[in-house]
């Protein structure tokens, strides 16, 4: 068999592997859809009540619920990769999959596929059903839409490769981590207000965020219907020091996890 | 380096921090018959397969492997090995078609559907294979887990306890079948096994480990003539209590 470096079918069966589980498993598309459709629908309650008392939900009525679902998507996309990692370790399947050929490289690759996949489910749901609940749809954004989802999920991939490096290393006993770690970032990211209104000593922390970026721009499109060149291109060089960041320490952590036999040791 | 060696451990050292659970670790198993690994509890053994598979990285030594550099060549030499063990387990929710599919993809291997039938066949999973793995005995379990070791025909299987809580009629049908793989390919078994009729029936050299080292290799016969006992099992507790030979 030839060695190839970068198999596409290596790649395509470990998201298989996960497609096998999402299809015997109805509760685990459900949790998919569930969350971000609870987060649109009170969101979009919160608007219904709001568009008659404030200006800027009579202006942009969309502006909370897009907000709410595109952040959805930097968080789904971190839990994708989190979430589809862990289920090897739960199944103790680590072991198996490294002694087959498959390179970490691969592995990484598979886990973008599955949390992209994942994502599009989830927030994908939520969206349509807004459309006839609420009347709002968000893919009347156009084009920037595109480039809002793709920065805000690469910015979760990173987020996500990095918790996944940590859960391998220290064990299930850092699982929470996968569910927590994002929220920490959330207040500055500008997702349900400016940048502007953070105290000054805290901007410069956020505007090193590529979702401040992104949610800037959204609220530029929505409000002033432009599309904010500027801000889109400081989001995709973040994105691009972040998932290189997020890589190397997947990595590196899978390095110390062969280092240390942490492979043939996961489990519940 | 010979081609008359399927595995080459020369000088192999793994510390976890102070710890040192293989110590100048030296040995070489022979191309195309059973070697079998064999030591108490902490010997040593699952550490040195896990090093062989490249699950774990040695402190220090060289593994040679079908003539290549282990280290070097890992990814090279996955395809033409594989390995089986119990305490490894497979998703559970699959079946066993979708297992050995996502296994036989991550091995590129042509006419999959076809090699999962040879093999469900070949090993009386042939009714079970829509049934998910996490529903399945413990037989049933160590047979799938046999036929995901067995997908790309390799040329050097490593095997931990391969029949461990296995009954004696399905213990015996594992051990048949692995013969029969062994003499129709020509394949390499590194086996580590507790179970000392096992090794005497399967094994052709007997490697010996005791605190990450080799303390005695040799056959069956000869180990059996040089400590002076009737079977592996008391040289297994000689060489653990530190006996020295008859």
């Amino acid at each position: 068999m030839q060695d190839i470096h970068f198999s596409p079918r290596r790649i395509g069966a470990v998201a298989l592997r996960h497609l096998y589980l999402m299809r015997s498993s109805w509760p685990r598309v459900l949790e998919m859809v569930y969350w971000p459709t609870v987060q649109m629908i009170l969101w979009g309650f919160i608007t219904l009540y709001l568009q008659g008392n404030s200006s800027l939900i009579a202006q942009a009525s969309g502006i909370l619920l897009s907000g709410v679902l595109l952040w959805d998507v930097l968080f789904r996309g971190q839990l994708g990769i989190a979430l589809v990692f862990m289920e090897e370790m739960w199944s103790r399947n680590l072991g198996h999959l490294f002694v087959s050929p498959l390179r970490p490289y691969e592995m990484v690759a598979s886990l973008l596929l599955m949390s992209l996949i994942r994502t599009l489910i989830g927030i994908g749901g939520a969206t349509l059903i807004a459309i006839p609940l609420f009347g709002y749809n968000i893919y009347d954004m156009g084009l920037p839409l595109i480039a809002f989802f793709l920065n805000l999920i690469v910015m979760g991939w990173a987020i996500g490769l990095i918790v996944s490096g940590i859960v391998l290393r220290y064990g299930m006993g850092a699982e929470s981590i996968a569910w927590v770690s994002v929220f920490a970032i959330q207040p500055l990211c500008a997702i349900y207000y400016p940048v502007a209104i953070l105290p000054g000593w805290l901007q410069p922390v956020a505007l090193a965020l590529p979702a401040s970026h992104v949610f800037e721009g959204m609220r530029a499109l929505l409000l002033e219907h432009s599309f904010d060149a500027s801000h889109m291109a400081w989001a995709i060089g973040l994105n691009i020091l972040y998932l290189a960041v997020g890589i190397a320490v997947f990595l590196g952590y899978f390095q110390i996890a062969r280092r240390k036999g942490l492979l043939l040791q996961v489990g519940e | 380096m010979s081609q008359a060696f399927v595995i080459e451990v020369d000088g192999l050292y793994k510390y976890f921090d102070q710890f040192c659970a293989v110590d100048n670790l030296r040995f070489q198993a022979k191309r195309g018959v059973t070697t079998a690994l064999l030591g108490g509890n902490g010997a040593g053994k699952t550490t040195t397969i896990a090093m062989l598979l490249g699950l774990l990285t040695p402190s220090q030594g060289q593994i040679r492997i079908l003539g290549e550099d282990m280290l070097q060549h890992r990814y090279r030499l996955l395809h033409r090995m594989n390995f089986s063990s119990p305490y490894v387990d497979l998703p559970q929710r699959l079946t066993i078609r979708e297992n050995l599919t996502v296994y036989g993809h991550l091995y590129r291997l042509p006419r999959l559907k076809l090699r999962i039938e040879e093999l469900a066949g070949a090993l009386r999973l042939d009714t079970l294979l829509d049934k998910r793995y996490g529903q399945l005995s413990a037989g049933q379990k160590t047979r799938v887990s046999l036929a995901k070791s067995l997908l790309n025909e390799p040329e050097l299987l490593l095997m931990d306890e391969p029949t461990a809580s296995l009954d004696p009629d399905t213990a015996d049908s594992i051990r048949s079948y692995l013969e029969q793989y062994q003499r129709d390919t020509g394949a390499s078994i590194l086996l580590a096994s507790h179970n000392m009729a096992e090794v005497e029936r399967m094994a052709t050299d007997v490697i010996m480990m005791r605190k990450g080292q080799v303390v005695d290799t040799g056959t069956p016969a000869g180990l059996l003539a040089k400590y002076g006992r009737n079977n592996l099992e008391e040289v297994f507790i000689d060489i653990a209590r530190h006996k020295e030979p008859a």
